[in-house]
């Protein structure tokens, strides 16, 4: 017993010892989308190993990169609300920066240890996100497009939100499982405002989708690169950035940017940008780290691991960045005559009020239910359910009975 | 009728180890979709093998799990030995209910739960970071504790309670009977304890999303998190190789058992 105990106590102090130890260390803590970093894998670099090493040579002092990630804004967002874990740098897309800034959840970034910054484009300052350029500074950005196999669709098919409507595919067309993106999808080919508080635009837009239904193979997220790789779908909106992977696979899927009548891209931007979070320990260290990720080394290796476009100049105008992408890629991601500052504001997500998101996730509802498998689902559930609970108080009865007669 | 029933069988089977027979395919495909296979190939299982993250997660899956089962184990055996010895049954039962609800409840209450109360008391405390591996490991060895439990008391249940009076009587300190008489009996219903914790704790997700700060990330909250863009097919390798030595694992337990079932029934003879 006393050997027992001897352990227990040996085990308990070497467990406090390793906590204490820890927070002598210098540390940045930075909370990141899973996938969303170059980290190593593949040959790639990994740039929070460099991070620490161009800290050791520049200040003389050893510094631990604590990065972890998540994935989705709410999330992070829960994450961050609950106060319990301390984040230096976090990277949360557009929307949800205005809604932490509205909430008071951001520091105010001290420019002056970000020199770097001037690296960022002109077209990403002012947005209406962060409209004084205080709280963010944009790390990556991307536009949906539509994806289609071209052993299957007619080229002359392509070109608007049209072809997601096409009954020619019917069975063949994957719609995002989200009501934001997809109801995004119906709202840009309307040409309604996506950030409208009308519910009878909403309502145009839901009928939109249930018009759209039965020629859907079904909603997805993840499993589109699946689906699009192996030939099961032929349509689908995504990521501009994501489809230069699934192209890698297969070769006869090609892309393009919905346009309106008048050739205009009708289509959502978004952008991604690190922020501070109030409260955040270590803030000059993470005011360096940021610093340090928007110079050209790991700026570069970041860009080219996630595929997604990247708002530094030190990366789009590097010859080395576009001979690695290719030029069809650089095409893709950087369409040209396209101003990205002139579009943004207009066609990307806003933070919706909580009415407006109440009652879009109700029309989402509807649309979900209306499809013939729901009600059969809850009526089927709800047997279940019922049969359970009824077996489960049969056999108490009869237990209780048998307890009574033999014991 | 029978080769109805064999392939009723068979269907079981096929249909519960598909989805991992086509991981395991997926894990030696040479390109990362997993839709199209490529052509074979080892890429995947070195690019494990190089990815610190990946291994940093798993490294801290593991010893959570770990460390978790160990201490869940000893408060669980320890508290289903005195569970059993309450004379009065109604506050056996009580108990016995008490320690099931973390089981029943669903695991986001837990996890919710969980992390306001470290939160609070950590805010009362003064303690600047809230969250990291010891607030996990509390919560693992929470929702542990019932499945230690539950497993340990059926064998207390069979266990003839004359044999420890017997030893006292035979002049065995109590706690000597416990050690050589009691302890053994019970053994294998704490081991099964141990690795249903084991088991529980490697692949929660919920619990451990909400109770882990900054730095202590796991192996399931990392794939999770990869899906804002795609799981890599390293992830498919190292599942892989995690069911392997799952699987090597029960093989040579089973075999175990059934050597000591042999042995007692010659033994019997």
């Amino acid at each position: 017993m006393k050997r027992i105990a001897l352990i227990f106590t040996a085990l308990v102090c070497l467990f406090l010892c390793s906590c204490g130890s820890q927070s002598e260390k210098k540390v940045v803590n930075v909370y990141n989308w899973g996938e969303y970093i170059s980290d190593g894998s593949e040959g790639t670099m990994d740039v929070n190993a460099a991070f620490e090493e161009y800290y050791y040579e520049t200040y003389g002092e050893a510094i631990e990169v604590v990065y972890t990630t998540y994935a989705s804004n709410e999330d992070m967002y829960a994450k961050l609300k609950s106060g319990a874990a301390g984040y230096d740098v976090i990277i949360p897309s557009d929307y949800m920066i205005a809604r932490l800034i509205e909430e008071d959840m951001l520091e105010k970034l001290d420019f002056s240890n970000i020199p770097n910054y001037a690296n960022i484009s002109e077209e990403f300052r002012d947005l209406y996100y962060d409209p004084s350029n205080e709280y963010s500074i944009p790390y990556t950005y991307g536009m949906v497009g539509v994806i289609y196999n071209s052993t299957v669709v007619d080229e002359a098919d392509a070109g608007t939100w049209d072809l997601l409507w096409n009954s020619k595919y019917s069975g063949r067309i994957l719609q995002f499982n989200n009501s934001r993106d997809a109801f995004g999808t119906a709202m840009y080919k309307l040409g309604l405002d996506v950030n409208t508080t009308s519910e009878s635009e909403w309502r145009m837009a839901l009928e939109e989708l249930k018009a759209q239904q039965p020629l859907v193979q079904g909603y997805v997220m993840d499993e589109i690169f699946n689906k699009m790789e192996s030939g099961e779908a032929a349509i689908s909106a995504y990521y501009a950035g994501d489809y230069l992977c699934m192209t890698e696979n297969n070769e006869d899927l090609c892309f393009f940017y919905p346009t309106d009548e008048d050739g205009n891209y009708v289509t959502n931007l978004f952008v991604d940008a690190y922020c501070i979070p109030k409260g955040a320990a270590n803030k000059e260290l993470a005011e360096i780290y940021i610093n340090y990720m928007l110079s050209e080394e790991p700026a570069i290796a970041n860009a080219e691991y996630i595929y997604y476009a990247s708002p530094n100049s030190a990366v789009y105008e590097s010859e080395v960045y576009m001979d690695d992408m290719g030029e069809e890629a650089m095409e893709i991601l950087y369409p040209e005559d396209f101003s990205f500052h002139e579009n943004y504001n207009k066609l990307s997500y806003h933070n919706l009020d909580s009415e407006t998101l109440q009652l879009v996730n109700n029309l989402w509802e509807e649309l979900k239910i209306s499809s013939a498998t729901g009600e059969v689902v809850y009526v089927l559930a709800i047997l279940i359910i019922v049969g359970l609970i009824g077996y489960g108080i049969y056999h108490a009865v009869i237990k209780r009975k048998r307890e009574k007669y033999y014991i | 009728m029978k080769t109805l029933s064999k392939v009723y069988t068979m269907l079981i089977f096929v249909i519960l180890y598909a989805p991992i027979a086509v991981m395991v395919l997926f894990s030696f495909n040479a390109s990362n979709s997993t839709g199209v296979f490529t052509g074979f190939s080892l890429y995947w299982y070195k690019e494990l093998l190089s990815d610190p993250a990946t291994l940093s997660a798993l490294k801290n899956t593991l010893i959570l799990a770990v460390t978790s089962s160990c201490i869940a184990t000893i408060i669980g055996t320890v508290a289903a030995v005195g569970i059993s010895k309450l004379k009065n049954k109604h506050t056996q039962n009580a108990i016995m209910t008490v320690t099931n609800i973390p089981m029943m409840n669903p695991d986001i209450v837990t996890g919710i739960s969980m992390m306001l109360l470290f939160v609070f008391v950590s805010a009362k405390l003064g303690a600047s970071q809230s969250l990291g591996f010891g607030t996990v490991l509390i919560a693992h060895v929470t929702f542990n504790l019932p499945y230690v439990i539950l497993s340990v008391m059926p064998k207390i249940r069979q266990m003839d309670r004359h044999l420890t009076e017997a030893a006292m009587d035979l002049g065995c300190t109590p706690f000597q009977a416990f050690c050589k008489v009691e302890f053994p009996a019970i053994l294998p219903g704490i081991i099964s304890g141990a690795i249903m914790a084991f088991t529980l704790s490697l692949d929660d997700f919920v619990i451990s999303y909400f109770t882990t700060g900054n730095g202590f990330e796991t192996l399931p909250i990392r794939i999770y998190s990869m899906t804002k863009k795609r799981v890599t097919p390293d992830m498919y390798a190292l599942s892989t190789l995690i069911f392997i030595a799952v699987l090597v694992l029960l093989i040579l337990s089973n075999v175990a058992q059934g050597d000591d079932k042999k042995k007692t029934r010659r033994a019997k003879k």
